[in-house]
């Protein structure tokens, strides 16, 4: 067996969960340490790198990272990373300052970005301080796509969303609002360099079932409700209201259903609740609410008496799982429940109808255009998509992601050099020590609980769409809160030639993640010989050089390290040092142009 | 020291003994003994040792005197009792401790300057007296409270930090407990838990004053070039003379690989006798029968070896010296001699649990008794 090689960026980056977790790949544990000391603006500059937009994720995330946290596999529950991101969002001074800007001379190349949404406000965000010039063009007349009119605003206020696209549009974005793309032709013909579509996925499935449109105006598609709510096209509902699919954007009609008057709300799924895709805050979050969440029924039809809807049929079913997993259902009974609304929430498709087919972008069996799934390109090398535009929905963290992937493809496009041309991840590695038995970084355990979000009271939440419904946490709950962060890029890091196999990390390590024994054949092999075997697949073990003395090996398994540093401070030789991790994420821009060397 | 207490989190998949504990759970306080110390390790092997027995930590008694070695009794078994005795005299302390309850298990730690030097007429009658305790003696060579001035251990030649070269011979505690009728002898290793861990287990078990020489390197000021009780040349020169293998008394065991393994269906091995003679000729392994009903399984490795024999131990141990090698193992059980309790009738039932009127005889026995010297 080969010594794990921890000159690759990617060893000490999947240590760091989190971060690992983000598709943006955000430092985490960094911008926490910094909320931790005060420093709010730096915390927010060092989140706003990866993610462009820390106010608005650290309200809407879908927080990826949240289950990846080492802390839910030691302890009950994750660090509430995302709300103390916002909590760095909330409390910073006046950034401008410090944000990017773009010279005044520019590159001379155009780039169209179609839709204002996270994707493409991202690529702006990285090419406009380069020198491109960019053009965006939005159907609405504000920034900001679905997370404008898709998310209502006691979840995410306008105000933060307008300052933080305003930090991108502001270096000098030219905005086209208004402008509905009905042609990418005509926009190829403007004579763009590179174009991005990051049109997102605007087309909201319909269930085509007996009644459906028998009653047309009580029969709503969440997205394009919950888009006709925020114009105030829509301004109450009925009181009764079902609301069909457990997604997130359920979650958002049916606690933007209670805000219109409606009174009873159902949201109905076909499935279990271990089956819902709403993420688990968003679906207590409109229990809490009183919203009823029935599981198991089928939509069968609509029941509509002399032209007006008044309730929907369901099969009720029962699940059952084969040994593969299948699952099968059978129909118990059928269920009448009465309604007065229905809004249906079952899925977002893409539509590009107002893609040309002959403009060299091969289009696939479903009909949707083929991307390169790491350079985002289309068969066209001008035209690149990102976010939900490109394979379907997921979540604004993922269109950030794509957004910064996309910049440096289009970046690559417009230099002339190929887009799989990627510049490679680096890192740095810096000693924690300060002295004997002092680092630069507080490694105490703290055992304290999650922190619970407080929330505005039901009595008071309902009287607007505007009231924010999360308010925060207070400066005990974030000391707290921050103090849960483990450090997991604070890493263990062993120098082989030096231990002496005196067993003092063995033995003081509190979790029992460390062994020194003998080499085996496999990793597979090792695992199994270690102080407490590594059972937990998905986190790496690290072995060693043969040591000095014995030969045998140190073995450390990643899954369940505190980040303590007692390893290198009961280790005599400082075979064991507690070296910050810092991952070098390649950018579009200069790091394009030259090769940047992993430093070790 | 450290900059933080240990964390109270543990692996969530420790496995707990039979008691619901975790090793957790049999863990003192932090240590306060230089990064990387030898004793920290015979710690962490007294914590497993314990924990897989499933002693209840509220019936073991810690003892020690003064030193390096003895300040670790503070960093295991946190619920137990213990005792910090003057320097040299925790063997009498413990022989007090023993005497008065039968059921503790009485785990003495001392070095070799408490053991050795100021303490060693406590140590050799403590011996003598085959009190029923474990006796640890943690050995460096060194006084290492002291800044390093060599022991009564450190061997002949063995060298100073500074150069200083030792000349005097050593006392070696396991020459000498033989000599004064030890009734069971091991040595082992700081740095090889794999041989330390069985031998506690067996010493705890073992009926009667169980000395364990364990060296111990003392990382700050023994543990260079030149030193014969560093980590390096400990390794260098450590030879197993006799493997052992603690099986308690309700385990299952497999035998495999021996033509003579069997057992007898309910978990007790039966190669071999119960006064060690060896099974069936097999002239490696030899099972022994503690008092607790566990049994331990010593294999030397030259046959000519008998870890059962005093005399043939001595001359095997002391040839190893001889040779510069540190012989290590079990080395000398024999489990058939009477402990202090079996010779001075000490009580079945501890002091404590004794009414007064047992404690107390009153003043018609005290007159009978000072009757006798009329």
């Amino acid at each position: 067996m080969d010594p794990t090689d921890v000159s690759d960026p990617r060893y000490y980056h999947k240590v760091v969960d989190c971060q690992w977790a983000c598709p943006a790949h955000t430092n985490v544990p960094a911008y926490i340490r910094l909320i931790a000391q005060g420093r709010y603006s730096e915390s927010y500059l060092l989140n706003r790198a990866s993610n462009v937009f820390p106010g608005v994720l650290g309200r809407t995330c879908d927080r990826p990272c949240e289950p990846a946290c080492r802390r839910d596999r030691i302890d009950e529950k994750p660090v509430a990373i995302c709300r103390l991101k916002r909590v760095a969002a909330d409390l910073r001074d006046d950034i401008t300052e410090h944000l990017p800007k773009a010279p005044a001379e520019k590159n001379g190349k155009r780039v169209a970005l179609i839709g204002a949404g996270p994707a493409s406000l991202t690529v702006a965000n990285d090419l406009l301080p380069l020198g491109y010039s960019v053009t965006i063009f939005e159907k609405n007349h504000k920034p900001g796509g679905l997370m404008r009119i898709n998310i209502p605003s006691f979840r995410l206020p306008a105000q933060v969303l307008d300052d933080e696209c305003g930090y991108i549009i502001n270096m000098g974005a030219e905005m086209r609002y208004g402008t509905n793309v009905t042609s990418l032709a005509a926009v190829l013909d403007e004579g763009f360099d590179a174009v991005f579509v990051g049109s997102g996925a605007p087309k909201g499935k319909d269930l085509e079932i007996p009644g459906r449109h028998d009653d047309p105006a009580h029969v709503h598609i969440g997205i394009d409700w919950l888009a006709n709510v925020h114009f105030e096209h829509i301004k109450k509902i009925e009181p009764r209201v079902i609301i069909i699919g457990v997604g997130n954007t359920a979650m958002d009609c049916c606690r933007s259903a209670k805000r219109l008057g409606a009174t009873d709300v159902k949201v109905v799924a076909r499935r279990g609740r271990k089956h819902f895709k709403a993420s688990p805050w968003e679906l207590e979050d409109a229990e809490e609410e009183l919203v009823e969440i029935i599981e198991n029924h089928a939509p069968k039809r609509m029941v509509v008496e002399n032209g007006t809807l008044v309730g929907m049929e369901f099969d009720v079913l029962e699940w059952t799982e084969d040994a593969a997993g299948k699952q099968t259902s059978t129909v118990l009974r059928t269920e009448i429940i009465p309604c007065d609304a229905v809004i249906l929430a079952i899925g977002q498709d893409n539509a590009f109808p107002w893609i040309e087919r002959d403009l060299g972008i091969e289009f696939n069996k479903w009909d949707m255009p083929v991307v390169d799934s790491e350079t985002h390109q289309s068969t066209n090398p001008k035209v690149f998509l990102g976010g939900d535009a490109a394979w379907g929905p997921k979540n604004i963290i993922w269109a950030v992601a794509h957004g910064h992937e996309a910049a440096i493809s289009i970046d690559l496009h417009c230099q002339g050099r190929p887009v799989t041309d990627r510049p490679p991840q680096g890192m740095n590695l810096l000693s924690m020590k300060n002295g004997l038995h002092s680092w630069a970084y507080d490694n105490g355990f703290d055992a304290s609980g999650r922190q619970v979000m407080r929330h505005e009271e039901l009595t008071k939440r309902f009287r607007d769409l505007q009231t924010e419904v999360e308010l925060g946490f207070t400066p005990e709950q974030v000391a707290t809160e921050v103090s849960r962060c483990l450090n997991c890029d604070i890493q263990t890091s062993f120098n082989a030639p030096k231990c002496i196999e005196c067993d003092a990390c063995i033995d003081v390590c509190p979790t029992a993640c460390l062994t020194i024994t003998k080499p085996q054949a496999t990793e597979a092999e090792l695992r199994k010989h270690l102080t407490v075997p590594a059972v937990n697949m998905d986190q790496d073990i690290y072995h060693s050089d043969p040591l000095p003395q014995t030969e045998r090996l140190m073995v450390k398994d990643e899954d369940v390290c505190l980040h303590c540093g007692l390893c290198a401070e009961r280790c005599p030789t400082a075979a064991w040092d507690m070296q910050l991790f810092d991952l070098l994420q390649p950018k579009a821009g200069a790091s394009c142009h030259e090769e940047v060397p992993a430093t070790v | 020291m450290t900059s933080i207490a240990k964390p109270v989190v543990a692996h969530p998949r420790l496995k707990t003994n039979a008691l619901g504990l975790t090793l957790r759970d049999y863990e003192g306080g932090m240590s306060t003994l230089c990064a990387g110390c030898g004793h920290d390790s015979v710690t962490a092997a007294i914590v497993q040792a314990t924990w897989e027995l499933g002693i209840e930590p509220h019936r073991a008694a810690k003892m020690s005197g003064i030193g390096c070695s003895s300040k670790t009794t503070a960093y295991f078994l946190k619920q137990s009792h213990g005792f910090n005795s003057v320097h040299g005299r925790m063997p009498s302390v413990s022989s007090g401790a023993a005497a008065a309850n039968r059921g503790l298990s009485v785990i003495g730690i001392s070095g070799d300057g408490d053991s050795l030097s100021i303490g060693l007429g406590q140590l050799s009658h403590a011996i003598r007296r085959n009190v029923n305790m474990i006796y640890i003696l943690e050995n460096n060579g060194v006084y290492g409270l002291t800044k390093g001035q060599f022991s009564a251990s450190a061997d002949i030649g063995s060298k100073l930090k500074k150069g200083e070269v030792n000349e005097q011979p050593p006392i070696d505690p396991v020459l000498l407990a033989l000599s004064v009728g030890a009734t069971f002898v091991g040595r082992s290793f700081s740095g090889d838990k794999r041989q330390l861990v069985p031998i506690i287990k067996a010493a705890i078990s073992h009926r009667g004053l169980a000395l364990v020489d364990v060296i111990s390197p003392c990382v700050t000021f023994n543990n260079h070039e030149g030193s014969t009780k560093s980590y390096k040349y400990t390794r260098d020169h450590d030879v197993e003379a006799v493997e052992a293998d603690y099986i308690p008394v309700c385990e299952p065991i497999e035998i495999t690989g021996l033509s003579n393994g069997s057992s007898n269906g309910n978990g007790h091995a039966t190669n071999g006798h119960a006064d060690g003679r060896p099974a069936n000729g097999d002239g490696d392994l030899r099972v022994v029968q503690l008092h607790d009903g566990g049994t331990v399984r010593l294999r030397s490795t030259d046959p000519s070896y008998d870890p059962t024999d005093r005399a043939n131990a001595y001359q095997h141990i002391s040839g190893c010296q001889s040779r510069g090698e540190i012989a290590t193992g079990l080395l000398f059980v024999d489990e058939s001699s009477r402990s202090m309790h079996d010779v001075l009738k000490t009580t079945s039932t501890p002091l404590v649990d004794l009414g007064h009127e047992d404690l107390c005889p009153g003043s018609a026995a005290l007159e009978k008794l000072m009757g006798r010297f009329c």
